[in-house]
């Protein structure tokens, strides 16, 4: 099987701290990680050729030049080639501009690699928290999706998808070329290894940069061909007011609590 | 496209047997007071199979207009007969607003139809309102893990779109039935439709959590210490009719199902009262449940983040309060 993995490098949104004066996120000194939703779906291709090693794993990502940090990362875990996708034209790209320009990548990608049977993605970024670009990739390329993977396993006529519901997940089968995003499976994806950590050192990347496609339409990339525009950014107003009780003892902490929330009819 | 009335459309969307999403009928709540602001009328979009009940409780609550659209095909979501089906009404209509629930299936609608539509589209929204110098929709939405809010707009295409978490609105007062019924029929063929649905398994049975109805979450986090820890939790969600939720430590630890957890890679709650209990609070956690009513933390370290967003606080051991908290409350109401 043929498969592309479509992955970006994100700040490390659990270690964002925010300015307790000026009320800004501080981002110096957050380390740049792949995004782990990403990872889970590389981690599914890498579960498909552990079954068929005459699969190819492709991966792609769009950002700046040191972006390519995470190409090398997914080459050390388990892919065979990496594409970058840099251009100052792209940069303020909302997420239909986004999947524009990733649409058309995949094409160019696909000159080089062949027909892509099966395009994977991670549910959504950790940074923008949107779940849009993969199916918007998906309505471009007009391939069928399925979102909420877990995992998946090749079929016949194409994959059958464990896709998360409430209080369990659905198999979905789905016909190939297709595309599917992954959430978090309840097993730990794969580590890069020492060997392939050493090949990873050596890989090379193909970069498409702003003119790797001259027939893309300006008016559908770049802050200008963004529908979505950002008005304001702001940190979330913090509660104040609230109540601390610390009795001599719990039971008394409790039902001091008690004692209020009965009074006030919150319970 | 050019939208050709000032209408708000929410998509109201259903279960297999066809009664309504929650998160659907939340929406007609904001979605008045912005159709208001519009000057357009706003519109319930009921699709799925067996839905009549569901289209009398839009108009219940509060729709000016319902759009039926029924089929055998509706019944089960999927992408391709749902698209086809709302992007065939949106263009058939042009109303100039639609909002869809953040649901899973709604997150999977919502980023497919408006790159259909060739149009903007907000994600998880949590706070909604009419900016009044353009009269665009203004969307505002948490990133960076609930970090960051961001305010986005969509001044030049049509439909604006955004997709809105569960429970951060309150379904409105019931009214009288008085909506225009208007029943669409729009079928998709079978071929059209390239996923096919294998099989459902299901968890062990009393698994199923419906975190985003209820009204009351006793949640547990790291300071629970294993499953038997959560059981105080689960007597005080019973006497307040509530149910019992977790952070991510609690769940990756294997002390309870995924389907209890909290938080960005969990469920986004907003109950009336929230319960956490031994949760350190953690940004990822408070994204998920910090548009709850009455926060109400129990964590032994005073200096605990969960504390900054409370209600109330309690510094004490969790093995000690919670159950002296259900004791009182119990000896109180009773």
């Amino acid at each position: 099987m043929n498969i592309l993995v479509c992955v970006k490098q994100v700040p490390d949104t659990t270690q964002i701290k925010i300015d307790p004066v000026k009320h800004t996120l501080i981002r110096e000194g957050v380390p740049a990680i792949l995004n782990p939703f990403d990872g889970y779906a590389l981690e599914a291709a890498a579960r498909i050729k552990d079954k068929d090693p005459a699969t190819k794993i492709v991966v792609v990502t769009m950002g700046p030049p040191q972006a390519s940090a995470v190409l090398k990362e997914c080459v050390g875990i388990a892919a065979d080639k990496g594409y970058l996708v840099t251009g100052r034209t792209f940069g303020g790209s909302d997420t239909l501009a986004t999947s524009y320009i990733l649409s058309h990548a995949i094409k160019k990608i696909e000159e080089t690699e062949g027909k892509f049977d099966a395009i994977f993605c991670g549910k959504q970024a950790i940074d923008g928290d949107t779940a849009q670009v993969g199916p918007e990739i998906a309505e471009w390329l007009d391939l069928p999706q399925v979102t909420y993977g877990l995992e998946c396993f090749a079929t016949e006529d194409g994959l059958n998808v464990n896709k998360e519901i409430d209080g369990g997940y659905e198999v979905v089968n789905v016909k190939l070329p297709c595309l599917v995003t992954f959430t978090m499976p309840s097993f730990e994806p794969r580590y890069p290894t020492i060997k392939r950590k050493l090949m990873a050192n050596k890989a090379k990347f193909v970069e498409l940069g702003d003119d790797f496609d001259p027939t893309m339409d300006a008016a559908h990339y770049g802050l200008n061909g963004s529908p979505t525009h950002v008005k304001k950014s702001f940190t979330p107003p913090v509660k104040e007011g609230g109540m601390k009780i610390k009795e001599e003892t719990g039971e008394e902490s409790a039902k001091k609590l008690a004692g209020i929330l009965v009074d006030k009819n919150i319970v | 496209m050019e939208a050709k009335t000032k209408d708000l459309w929410v998509f109201i969307e259903t279960n297999e047997d066809g009664s309504p999403q929650r998160v659907g009928l939340e929406l007609l709540n904001p979605g008045r007071m912005m159709a208001d602001k519009q000057g357009g009328k706003l519109v319930g979009v009921v699709i799925g199979n067996n839905i009549a009940d569901t289209a009398k409780q839009a108009s219940i609550y509060g729709a000016d207009t319902v759009i039926c659209v029924e089929g055998a095909e509706y019944q089960h979501y999927t992408t391709d007969a749902y698209v086809k089906a709302l992007y065939h009404l949106i263009t058939k209509y042009a109303p100039t607003t639609v909002m869809i629930g953040a649901t899973n299936n709604g997150r999977d609608l919502g980023p497919r139809l408006s790159a259909r539509l060739q149009t903007g589209l907000t994600a998880d929204c949590t706070s909604l309102d009419i900016d009044e110098e353009t009269g665009n929709v203004a969307w505002t939405r948490p990133a960076f893990g609930g970090n960051l809010m961001a305010t986005i707009m969509c001044p030049d295409h049509r439909p604006q779109c955004g997709t809105v978490r569960p429970g951060v609105f309150k379904r409105p007062e019931a009214g009288e039935d008085k909506a225009e019924y208007i029943k669409e029929e729009f079928h998709v063929a079978p071929e059209e439709i390239r996923t096919t649905l294998v099989e459902v398994v299901k968890e062990a049975a009393g698994e199923l959590v419906d975190l985003e109805g209820a009204e009351v979450i006793v949640a547990g986090g790291r300071g629970v210490g294993g499953p038997e820890g959560f059981e105080p939790l689960k007597e005080l969600a019973e006497t307040l009719g509530g149910v019992v939720g977790a952070s991510r430590a609690a769940v990756d630890a294997g002390w309870i199902p995924h389907a209890h957890q909290v938080g960005q890679t969990g469920k986004t709650v907003g109950p009336k009262i929230y319960v956490a209990a031994g949760i350190s609070g953690a940004i990822q956690h408070v994204a998920g449940m910090s548009s709850s009513k009455y926060i109400i933390a129990v964590n032994k370290d005073e200096d605990a983040a969960i504390f900054n967003i409370a209600d109330y606080g309690i510094v004490g051991d969790l093995f000690e309060v919670i159950p002296a908290l259900n004791a009182e409350i119990k000896k109180l109401k009773a």
